[in-house]
């Protein structure tokens, strides 16, 4: 089988493709991206997501085929440029400088549905933060700064739209507050 | 002595000041430099490897427990287009066994399978699909045997032996610990039987590698682990090829937790490289996964306190039984802990207790964090809130008083010779402030969002554990870090690059190794090169035990090369080489004057040392009483758990799950904190929801729609708080904090929701039957 898809900006084609790959698998060992990862392969870790015409999937759970003639975004598509100049993600920054990162193999889908969840909700409270990455297992961290990560990284994201539009919006300690709601505390 | 708490008062550098890879030293917290290679997909894990021309290996495993085999045919699956080659034991060119204490497991199963799972054939294939096929289509021939599955049926004298040539029969190993006796009466006596389910690590990153033959009979083999060396060994063996002829490097590790000590794909790989002349690429499944690591061993404990009225411990008692499954692998050292620390953090003028390991067939268990000392921990603390009870005492209070303290023996006659804060965590965990009231978000509520309850039939209870874990491998064996520190210079300026064999598997190591370096060479550019087995062995990355012993062979070969370039100043400047150091990548006087740039002492002659680094000797226990000092550093940890649980359906909310550790002194406080969490979610996991269900041998549950694990909903805020009492006997002061937070905050877990349910819960994992019936 032949496929033609779009993958973070650039068309791409794979021949030979058994069908009963998946997007996933395609992705990494036909297309040398192997930033999703394959922690599981049925869709409960979330280590694998990418987005799919602009919607957040498991790339396990696509067949190949059906990602055909699509827009694909990795993990690898998020940071400007490459090399030791690229500009990474203001989720990808805050995922380093929180300490989110520990054996960093689910950080891939973490970023991916973070990213997701900023887009659709710049200022997310905690609860809002657990619901949107209830689907990302993590082994390492006890998601503790992860949770730290995404409040940065939405703070981040309010100060570039801040200064964009030079409107005032809530600042990044508010939203620390919400997250640590139950015990009053501020992070 | 410093304590650093979590949340509200962690010195936390701006962002802009750990963003460089050249800062940071001893106590700071420096960005990770593998970071942001892993949040740009860059970063190449053990199953993101590729290989021009590489070929596809898989595993054929036995359906059964036990099983004879009578006869294996490969024509169908070498006839099917695409196949390179299928392997079985009689193609196996050394000697077909592995094993990390005893060599008992074949590499391919011969003439017996002992557990669901077992390797029984590889095939190597151009694509995993046809590997799978032709697996599936080698006939293999089993005539079924019965399965040895209860442990407490193991040692019977009827019993068949799964290993008859082991020399205790089905008894892996027994470990009895004897001191003060006899076992005197006592006023206030508590027992309990406790049983312990299985728990597997669930790290994310999936067994796999790449084995690339050089042509010449040897292998080069990238994989995730926790040894290189052990792995070298075991794989050199059963390929039948002298030392050094299989080179192992360390591809980026998804996790280990344990997991990765036991071999799992690399031997299989490296066969099949060797065979077809063709690098090939392993990588397991998540439903392989659970069949291609060792668990955590399930454990039956009877124990008995015996205390005066007030509570003081006059004895203890303890039978501890470990399913160590099919085949040892570790089990012989968690029984050793299981024996040695089996009773806890506590003062006990009277021991009688005997831990022991037997051979089943279930799936083989071996290390995970926390290794025998978790599961002791469920019975220990169990008995302590008994006590407390029946003697009318606080909880808290009673262990406080009970608990350990610098100077004590502890129940093997091994004085306790740095800090034992036993009384201090517990009472900070008890003083830190309580949750607030239940809200009204169901995400705060017992069964989420599942809205199964608005508040009604919910009850709050709290729990307390206290624990204590050995650092570093214990026992007599040596225990040692090999370390390769070179100073040279790179575009003008000084740069150290520090090469080990030391796995990081997640937990920042390299970062650590950077900090001790740029502390002892006073340079800010280092360079960590891949762990391999071109340098001698770093030991494992177990045992919370790499900041210890690897850190302490990269600060002595550090030493080594600043003495060298120390004494090359000096010639020059006409000093005492005594009075200068080594700091802000300059040659400086005792005061601080700059007396030369580094990069000039260096010139183009690096300084380069290599050096092995060993802890302070410990011995094997006696094999009559268990006395002896038998570990060298011990770790000091207490939880306290806040609960809400649902009674009428069983489902239990975590609200908070707050800590406080000794780490003796933190090298990367931001690195810490990452341990407490994830440790105390582990060991929070098996209280409330991990384990592998085993019936009849057979795994039910081999996937994460089935074993679950905590997810960010399920996972409480939590509070920290670090104590700094520095081990004079350790590098910088350093005391293990990986695995200590897994064995506290289970107990913690358990015990919050026995108060909170109002029953007697004697097993883990809890599961809401357990509550509800």
């Amino acid at each position: 089988m032949h496929i033609e898809l779009t993958v973070n900006g650039s068309p791409r084609e794979a021949d030979d493709v058994w069908p009963g790959e998946s997007l996933l698998y395609v992705l990494r060992e036909r297309l040398g991206l192997p930033g999703a990862k394959n922690a599981c392969e049925q869709g409960e870790c979330g280590s694998c997501t990418v987005y799919l015409d602009g919607t957040p999937v498991c790339s396990c759970l696509v067949a190949a085929g059906q990602a055909g003639g699509r827009e694909v975004t990795t993990v690898e598509g998020l940071a400007d440029g490459s090399g030791e100049d690229r500009d990474l993600d203001p989720v990808q920054r805050a995922f380093v400088e929180n300490g989110a990162v520990q054996c960093g193999f689910c950080t891939p889908g973490l970023i991916v549905s973070t990213h997701d969840l900023l887009e659709r909700n710049p200022s997310p409270s905690d609860p809002e933060i657990r619901e949107a990455l209830a689907g990302n297992l993590c082994r390492c961290t006890g998601y503790e700064k992860i949770l730290d990560a995404v409040c940065s990284a939405s703070g981040a994201r309010m100060d570039t739209v801040r200064s964009a539009s030079g409107a005032r919006m809530g600042t990044v300690r508010s939203v620390d507050t919400d997250r640590t709601g139950a015990t009053g505390d501020l992070r | 002595m410093s304590t650093t708490t979590t949340p509200a008062t962690t010195p936390r550098p701006a962002a802009g000041d750990r963003t460089s890879a050249t800062t940071g030293r001893i106590g700071d917290s420096p960005l990770r430099p593998d970071g942001t290679l892993k949040v740009t997909g860059e970063f190449a894990y053990s199953s993101d490897l590729w290989h021009e021309d590489m070929c596809w290996g898989v595993t054929l495993r036995s359906p059964h427990p036990h099983a004879r085999i009578v006869a294996i045919d490969t024509t169908a699956a070498l006839a099917r287009p695409g196949v390179f080659a299928v392997l079985t034991a009689a193609d196996v060119p050394g000697v077909n066994r592995t094993g990390l204490e005893h060599a008992d497991q074949p590499a391919l199963a011969e003439d017996v399978v002992r557990y669901q799972g077992e390797p029984v054939a590889l095939v190597a294939a151009d694509h995993p699909e046809t590997a799978r096929r032709a697996a599936a289509e080698i006939v293999v021939e089993y005539a079924v045997l019965p399965a040895l599955t209860d442990p407490r049926r193991a040692l019977d004298p009827d019993t068949p032996l799964l290993h008859p040539s082991h020399p205790t029969g089905n008894l892996v190993r027994e470990v009895p610990v004897r001191r003060g006796g006899p076992v005197p009466d006592a006023p206030v006596v508590v027992s309990v039987e406790f049983e312990v389910g299985m728990q597997d690590q669930a790290f994310l990153g999936p067994e796999s590698g790449l084995a690339v033959p050089d042509g010449e009979g040897g292998v080069d083999l990238y994989v995730a682990t926790q040894w290189l060396h052990t792995d070298q060994q075991q794989v050199q063996r059963v390929l039948g090829i002298g030392p050094d002829a299989a080179r192992l490097h360390l591809a980026g590790v998804g996790g280990a937790f344990g997991g990765r000590e036991d071999l799992s794909m690399h031997v299989h790989a490296c066969l099949l490289a060797l065979r077809t002349g063709k690098p090939v690429k392993m990588s397991y499944s998540r439903e392989e996964s659970f069949f291609g690591h060792v668990h955590r061993h399930p454990a039956h404990l009877r124990y008995e306190f015996g205390a005066d009225d007030d509570g003081t411990l006059r004895y203890g008692k303890a039978e501890l039984t470990f399913d160590g499954g099919a085949y040892a692998s570790s089990t012989g050292a968690v029984v050793g802990n299981g024996g040695t620390l089996g009773l806890g953090p506590y003062r006990f003028p009277v021991v009688e207790l005997v831990a022991r390991g037997v051979y089943t067939n279930n799936p083989p268990c071996g290390a995970m964090r926390g290794f025998g000392c978790v599961q002791a921990a469920f019975a220990h603390e169990y008995l302590m809130d008994a006590l407390a009870e029946r003697v009318g005492a606080d909880p808290v209070e009673l262990r406080a008083r009970n608990g350990m303290r610098e100077g004590d023996p502890n129940i093997t006659g091994q004085t306790i010779d740095s800090a034992a804060p036993v009384a201090e965590l517990i009472r900070r965990v008890r003083d830190m402030p309580l949750p607030g009231e239940r809200g009204t978000d169901l995400l705060g509520l017992p069964g989420g969002v599942g809205n199964t309850t608005h508040g009604e039939g919910v009850r709050r209870g709290i729990g307390y554990s206290v624990t204590y874990k050995n650092i570093g491998f214990s026992e007599g064996f040596d225990d040692y870090s090999t370390a390769r520190v070179r100073l040279s210079v790179t575009a003008g300026e000084p740069v150290a690059s520090v090469h080990t064999a030391a796995a990081e598997v997640g937990q920042g190591l390299v970062s650590v190794q950077a900090q001790i370096a740029r502390t002892e060479l006073g340079v800010s550019r280092v360079v960590i090169e891949p762990a391999d087995t071109a340098i001698g062995s770093a030991g494992s990355t177990s045992a919370s035990r790499q900041t210890y012993v690897t850190g302490g062979a990269v600060r002595a070969a550090c030493e080594l090369v600043r003495a060298r370039v120390l004494e090359r100043a000096a010639g020059t400047l006409g000093v005492p080489a005594a009075s200068l150091r080594l700091d802000g990548d300059k040659v400086v006087a005792a005061g601080g004057e700059v007396l030369a740039g580094l990069a000039d002492v260096l010139g183009d002659s690096p300084v380069e040392e290599t050096t092995e680094w060993r802890h302070r000797p410990t011995v094997e226990p006696d094999p009559e009483t268990g006395q002896g000092d038998a570990h060298v550093q011990y770790a000091f940890s207490a939880h306290r758990a806040v609960v809400d649980v649902d009674v009428e359906l069983g489902l239990v909310k975590v609200i908070a799950l707050d800590t406080a550790q000794d780490v003796g002194k933190a090298i990367n406080p931001d690195a810490v904190l990452g341990q407490i969490q994830g440790g105390s979610v582990q060991g929070m996991g098996l209280a409330l929801m991990e384990e592998v269900l085993v019936t009849d041998g057979q795994v039910r549950n081999p996937s994460f729609t089935d074993y679950l694990i905590p997810t960010v909903l399920d996972t409480p805020p939590m509070r920290i708080e670090v104590l700094e009492n520095p081990d004079p006997h350790a590098p910088y002061g350093v005391r293990g904090v990986g695995e200590p937070p897994t064995i506290s905050s289970g107990p913690a877990v358990a015990a919050a929701i026995r108060a909170a349910a109002g029953k007697d819960l004697r097993r883990v994992p809890i599961r809401p039957e357990h509550i509800v019936s």
